[in-house]
C-alpha cells in the first residue's frame, strides 16, 4: 500500500556542500548567484515546519524522483487514495505510479480532518489538487531560470520541465528539488479539519486536458492483502508490550466498587488497571490477559439505567421532553396551506438504534516514552486522536504522535478512537507500551450508535390533486452524544469513566432534495440521552449519520403521496423536482432499470395469478446528498409466507460531479449499496433495562452472502467541468426508500419501521 | 500449565510452549508472529481467523492449539505467492474485491476448500459454500465475481 512512512532524505543541497560543490545543475545559462537566489527563495534544504500553509506540508519531490503527497485525511479501504495520487500526478504532469500517497500520520501531514462525511475527494483531493498545481507552477518558474526561458514557453511531461522543441532545454524535477523541501507559503483559510484550504497561486488544469484524472486506475494494495503482507492496527507490535482487555459492566451506569486482584494472581504477569469507572488488565500474553478479563472478581455498584422496553423505544421517543427544536428548512406559509387543503396525507416512520459492528473490534498500541507518546490508530480521524490522547495524558498536542494503521473497516465514530484513549491510560498506568484489543461483545456492545429516530410527514393536497405543502418532522436522538472524533475526553469512553461528563451535542437533520412544493418546512427535534456518561447507547456518526433514517422516511413518503394521487412514483418525482442534475439522476435510473410506468401497487400479484408465496415489485428512491445526486431503483422479491425480503437487483444512477476513477467509483457504491441493503433489513440495536444485548454477529446480524442481490447495476453520470463530491456515503441514503417502495409494489403493504427483518415484515403483512 | 506443541505451519515446522486451551489463533499471531489470521469475535461466528487444518477450513479463534495435533496447518500466506499465487489470488486481485480486508482470510481459504472439491459450482453452490461469513464492507458481489472468476480458472 501506499501508506509509507517519511522518507528522511538527507538534504540534496547539504550533500553537495559537503562534497564541495555549490552547483545544483551543470551549465546553467542562468548567472550562479542569480539562479541560487531565486532557488533559495522557494527551497529548503531542511524540512520547513509542518503547518497549513507549507507547500511542503502536502508535496515533495524525492530525490529518487517519486513524489509524496501528504494526506491528512484516511482511506478505510474505498481506494481514495489512488484518486488522490490520481488528482496529484495529474496537476503534477508525473507519471501516476511516481506519487506516494503517506496517509493519516500526523507526523507527516496536517489535519485535514481525516475520513469524514464523504469528503475525502471532495476537501480533502481539492487541496493536494491546488497544492500539486501550485508545486507545478513553482518547478515550472525555477526551470525558466535554469533553461533560460520564459514560464510561458515550457511545458512538463513525467516530471521533466521542456520547451517542447529543444531536447537539450530541459531540466528535471529532480534536478530541480530532489530530496530538498518547497519553501513556498500557501493561502490558507485558517481552518483545520474538513474544511481546510489552502491554494497556492497556480489555478488546476482545464478538466479537458486531464490525462490521469477519470482513468479506472486499480488499487495496487489489494495484492498485499490476498498474500497476507499487509498489517492491522491489531498486527502491530512494540518491543515490551503488554496485551490489556478491557472490562466492562453487565448493567450501563455501574462501576467497579470492588476489584479483588488475587482472584488472578495464579495468571502469570496479570495486573489490574482500575481508576474510577475505568477498568481492565494486562498481562504479557494475550491469552493470558483474556483469561484475566473473564476471572477477574469484581464487585460493581448498583446501577439501573433508565432505558426503556426494546418495545416501547419509539414511544419513549414520542413522550420524551423535546430537548432542542430547530426549523432547517422554511418556505411559503405552511400552517395556512395545511389549514387550506382539499386533503392531507401523513405517516409516520421509525428507524432504531444501528451498530457500526466494524469486522473487528477495535485495537490500538500506545508506547509512552517519557514524556513522548506514540499511536498506532485505526481511528479515522487520527490527528483528532493524537490531541484526545495528548489531552487525556495531560501533554502538549506536539508530544504525541498519531499513526493511523488500517483496521477492520470503520464508518464513521466507531469503536477505534475509543480504544485509544483506554490505551493510553493504561500505558500511563503500567509504565509500559499498551496494546488494547476490544472483544466482539464490546465492539457490537459498547460502539458508539447511530440514534434511533421517528419521523412525522405530511402533505396537504388542494382540489386540483396538487401538492400544496409538504412538512417534514423528526424527534429522535441526538446525531452525537459524543463528537464524531475523540480529540476531547468528553467524547470518549475513557474520559467518561474517569470523571469528565457526556456534553451531549444537541442536533439532528433534514431531508436532502429539490421537491418544488410551494410551502415547505422541515423541523427536527432531539431528545436528551438515556445515560449522562459511559453509555452503550451513546450516538454519533454511523455512516452517512442521519442519512439512511431521515431518507427512508421522505423518499417513502413520497411514493405515499403519489400512490394517493394515483401516479406512477417516477412520474411524481419529475413533476415536482426541481433541479436538473436531480432530474437527470432519475431519469437515468428509470431508463436503465427499465421502468414500467404504472401506480403502486401491481395489481397482476393477486389470486390465481400469483404461484407460490413469492411476489415481486419495483420502487424508486433519490437524494441529494451535498451536492452529489442518487436515484435508485430496487426490484425485490417478498415471500409473503416467511417475511423474507430479496432485494434482487438495484439499479443507481450517480452524480458526483467530475469522476478521479470510475471503476474505484463503482466499487464504493455497490459496497454502499449492499452495506446499506444490510442496515435495512437486518440491523437493529437490541437492548434490555441493563444493556446493550446485540453483542455479536447472532445477536446483531447483518446480510449473508446468500442475501445479496444478484446484480448491481450502475450509471455513473460525469460532469468533469464540476468539481467532485462525495461519493463514500450518498449512496448510502435511498436504499431502504427504494427496498420499502418496492415492497410495497409487491404486497401492497407499507412498511413503515425498520429494519425490515422478517419477523417484522410478516407482522406487516398479518 | 503449559505444554510443547509441534506445528507444521505453511510447510515450516515449529515448536511452541503454550497452555494447552490457548486458540490456535494467538499461537499463530503471538508465539509464531504470523498476523494473516485475524481477531474477529473469538466466537466462529464470522472467519477472520480462518486457517486450513489439513485442507479443511477452521476458525483458529476456538480451536485449542491441543486439538491441532498432526495436521497441517496452511494460512492465507501458504495459499499462494506473488510468483506462484492461487487462483482465487489473483482473481480477488483482477475482480479488485476487498475494502478493508479484514474479513479475507475465511473467504480465500474456504473457496480455496470449496473450489477444490466441487469443480464448475452453480452460483447457488458457491453462495452456499460461503455462507456464515462475514464482510462488513458490503463487497458481497465482488466475492462472488471473484470466486467465479476463480473457478472458471480452475476449470
Amino acid at each position: 500500500m501506499r501508506h509509507e512512512a517519511q522518507r528522511v532524505a538527507p538534504s540534496r543541497r547539504n550533500l553537495l556542500k559537503s562534497a564541495g560543490a555549490l552547483v545544483v545543475s551543470i551549465g546553467s545559462p542562468v548567472p550562479l548567484d542569480f539562479a541560487r537566489a531565486a532557488e533559495d527563495a522557494v527551497i529548503s534544504g531542511a524540512k520547513p515546519p509542518l503547518k497549513p500553509d507549507r507547500l511542503s506540508s502536502y508535496i515533495a519531490v524525492n530525490a529518487d524522483g517519486t513524489v509524496s503527497a501528504f494526506y491528512g485525511k484516511i482511506d478505510g479501504g474505498q481506494g481514495l487514495h489512488i484518486a488522490i495520487a490520481q488528482m496529484v500526478a495529474e496537476e503534477l504532469d508525473v507519471p501516476f505510479k511516481a506519487v506516494k500517497v503517506v496517509i493519516g500520520d500526523t507526523g507527516t501531514s496536517v489535519n485535514q480532518g481525516g475520513a469524514s462525511g464523504a469528503t475525502g475527494v471532495q476537501n480533502g483531493g481539492k487541496q493536494l489538487r491546488a497544492a500539486a498545481a501550485e508545486a507545478r507552477r513553482v518547478l515550472v518558474e525555477l526551470g525558466a531560470e535554469k533553461l533560460g526561458v520564459p514560464a510561458e514557453r515550457l511545458t512538463v511531461d513525467n516530471g521533466v520541465v521542456h520547451t517542447g522543441t529543444e531536447m537539450a532545454k530541459s531540466v528535471s524535477y529532480v534536478e530541480l528539488i530532489g530530496g530538498r523541501y518547497f519553501n513556498v507559503a500557501l493561502a490558507w483559510n485558517g481552518k483545520i479539519g474538513n474544511p481546510l484550504y489552502a491554494p497556492g497561486k497556480a489555478k488546476p488544469k482545464d478538466p479537458k486536458d486531464y490525462k490521469i484524472v477519470g482513468q479506472p486506475i486499480k488499487r495496487e494494495d489489494v495484492a498485499p492483502l490476498v498474500f497476507a503482507r499487509r498489517d492491522f492496527t491489531s498486527d502491530i507490535k512494540v518491543p515490551g508490550m503488554a496485551h490489556a482487555r478491557m472490562i466492562r459492566p453487565g448493567v450501563a451506569g455501574a462501576v467497579p466498587v470492588n476489584v479483588d486482584e488475587n482472584s488472578i494472581k495464579h495468571i502469570p504477569g496479570a495486573r489490574v488497571v482500575w481508576n474510577q469507572g475505568l477498568l481492565g488488565v494486562v498481562a504479557d500474553k494475550e491469552w493470558d490477559a483474556i483469561k484475566a478479563a473473564r476471572e477477574l472478581k469484581v464487585t460493581w455498584s448498583n446501577a439501573s439505567p433508565p432505558f426503556p422496553d426494546q418495545a416501547s423505544l419509539y414511544d419513549h421517543i414520542r413522550k420524551a421532553p423535546v430537548r432542542k427544536r430547530e426549523v432547517a428548512e422554511q418556505i411559503g406559509n405552511v400552517d395556512e396551506a395545511f389549514k387550506n387543503a382539499a386533503r392531507v396525507i401523513e405517516a409516520e416512520y421509525e428507524w432504531p438504534f444501528q451498530s457500526h459492528a466494524s469486522l473487528g473490534p477495535a485495537c490500538a498500541v500506545v508506547d509512552i516514552k517519557g514524556d513522548e507518546v506514540t499511536l498506532w490508530t485505526g481511528s479515522q480521524k487520527p490527528h483528532f486522536t493524537r490531541d484526545g490522547v495528548a489531552a487525556i495524558l495531560g501533554l502538549p498536542v506536539e508530544k504525541v504522535r498519531a499513526i493511523w494503521v488500517p483496521g477492520p473497516g470503520s464508518y464513521g465514530r466507531n469503536d477505534a478512537g475509543d480504544a485509544a484513549m483506554d490505551a493510553a491510560l493504561l500505558a500511563k498506568a503500567v509504565g509500559r507500551p499498551v496494546r488494547v484489543q476490544y472483544t466482539r461483545e464490546q465492539g457490537t456492545g459498547w460502539d458508539p450508535k447511530g440514534p434511533a429516530s421517528i419521523h412525522r410527514v405530511r402533505a396537504a393536497i388542494d382540489a386540483a390533486g396538487k401538492v400544496v405543502a409538504y412538512e417534514f418532522g423528526s424527534k429522535a436522538f441526538p446525531r452525537v452524544d459524543v463528537n464524531s472524533n475523540e480529540s476531547k475526553p468528553h467524547d470518549t469512553l475513557a474520559g467518561q469513566l474517569t470523571g469528565v461528563a457526556l456534553q451531549s451535542g444537541d442536533g439532528f437533520g433534514a431531508p436532502e432534495d429539490s421537491y418544488g412544493f410551494a410551502n415547505k418546512r422541515a423541523y427536527w427535534e432531539t431528545v436528551a440521552p438515556l445515560l449522562d456518561r459511559g453509555s452503550p447507547l451513546r450516538t454519533s456518526h454511523l455512516r452517512d449519520p442521519l442519512g439512511p433514517q431521515i431518507h427512508f422516511a421522505s423518499e417513502s413518503f413520497m411514493d405515499e403521496v403519489a400512490v394517493a394521487l394515483n401516479l406512477d412514483p417516477v412520474a411524481f418525482r419529475l413533476q415536482y423536482v426541481t433541479d436538473p442534475r436531480d432530474i437527470a439522476v432519475i431519469k437515468a435510473v428509470a431508463e436503465k432499470s427499465g421502468w414500467q410506468s404504472r401506480v403502486s401497487p401491481r395489481k397482476d400479484q393477486s389470486g390465481a395469478k400469483v404461484s407460490g408465496s413469492k411476489v415481486s415489485g419495483r420502487g424508486i428512491s433519490y437524494v441529494q446528498r451535498h451536492p452529489t445526486r442518487v436515484a435508485m431503483v430496487a426490484d425485490v422479491e417478498v415471500d409473503r409466507s416467511t417475511g423474507k425480503i430479496w432485494v434482487r437487483k438495484f439499479t443507481v444512477a450517480h452524480d458526483c460531479g467530475q469522476i478521479i476513477n470510475p471503476d474505484g467509483l463503482r466499487q464504493v457504491i455497490e459496497g454502499n449499496v449492499v452495506q446499506s441493503i444490510s442496515r435495512t433489513l437486518w440491523e437493529e440495536v437490541k437492548f434490555s433495562n441493563k444493556t446493550v444485548t446485540s453483542v455479536d454477529w447472532m445477536s446483531y446480524p447483518i446480510l449473508d452472502i446468500t442475501e445479496a442481490p444478484e446484480t448491481i447495476d450502475i450509471v455513473l453520470i460525469d460532469r468533469p467541468e464540476i468539481e467532485p463530491t462525495g461519493a463514500g456515503e450518498p449512496a448510502t441514503r435511498p436504499v431502504a426508500a427504494a427496498i420499502a417502495n418496492a415492497v410495497f409494489d409487491a404486497t401492497g403493504v407499507r412498511i413503515r419501521r425498520a429494519p425490515f427483518s422478517p419477523d417484522n415484515v410478516k407482522a406487516a403483512l398479518s | 500449565m503449559d505444554d510443547k506443541f509441534s506445528l507444521d505451519v505453511d510447510g515450516k515446522t515449529h515448536t511452541v510452549t503454550a497452555d494447552p486451551d490457548t486458540p490456535l489463533l494467538y499461537v499463530l499471531r503471538d508465539d509464531l508472529g504470523l498476523n494473516n489470521p485475524h481477531f474477529g469475535c473469538g466466537l466462529a461466528q464470522c472467519g477472520t481467523c480462518t486457517v486450513q487444518l489439513d485442507g479443511q477450513p477452521i476458525r483458529s479463534c476456538t480451536t485449542p492449539v491441543s486439538a491441532v495435533g498432526a495436521a497441517k496447518i496452511t494460512t492465507l500466506a501458504g495459499l499462494g505467492t506473488p510468483d506462484k499465487p492461487h487462483p482465487l489470488q489473483t482473481a480477488y486481485i483482477e475482480e479488485q474485491v476487498p475494502q478493508c480486508g479484514y474479513c479475507i482470510n475465511g473467504w480465500l481459504l474456504t473457496a480455496a476448500a470449496f473450489l477444490r472439491d466441487n469443480k464448475k459450482p452453480t452460483e447457488a453452490q458457491i453462495k452456499d459454500a460461503l455462507s456464515g461469513l462475514k464482510c462488513r464492507c458490503g463487497t458481497h458481489l465482488a466475492i462472488l465475481r471473484a470466486v467465479k472468476r476463480a473457478a472458471a480458472m480452475m476449470g
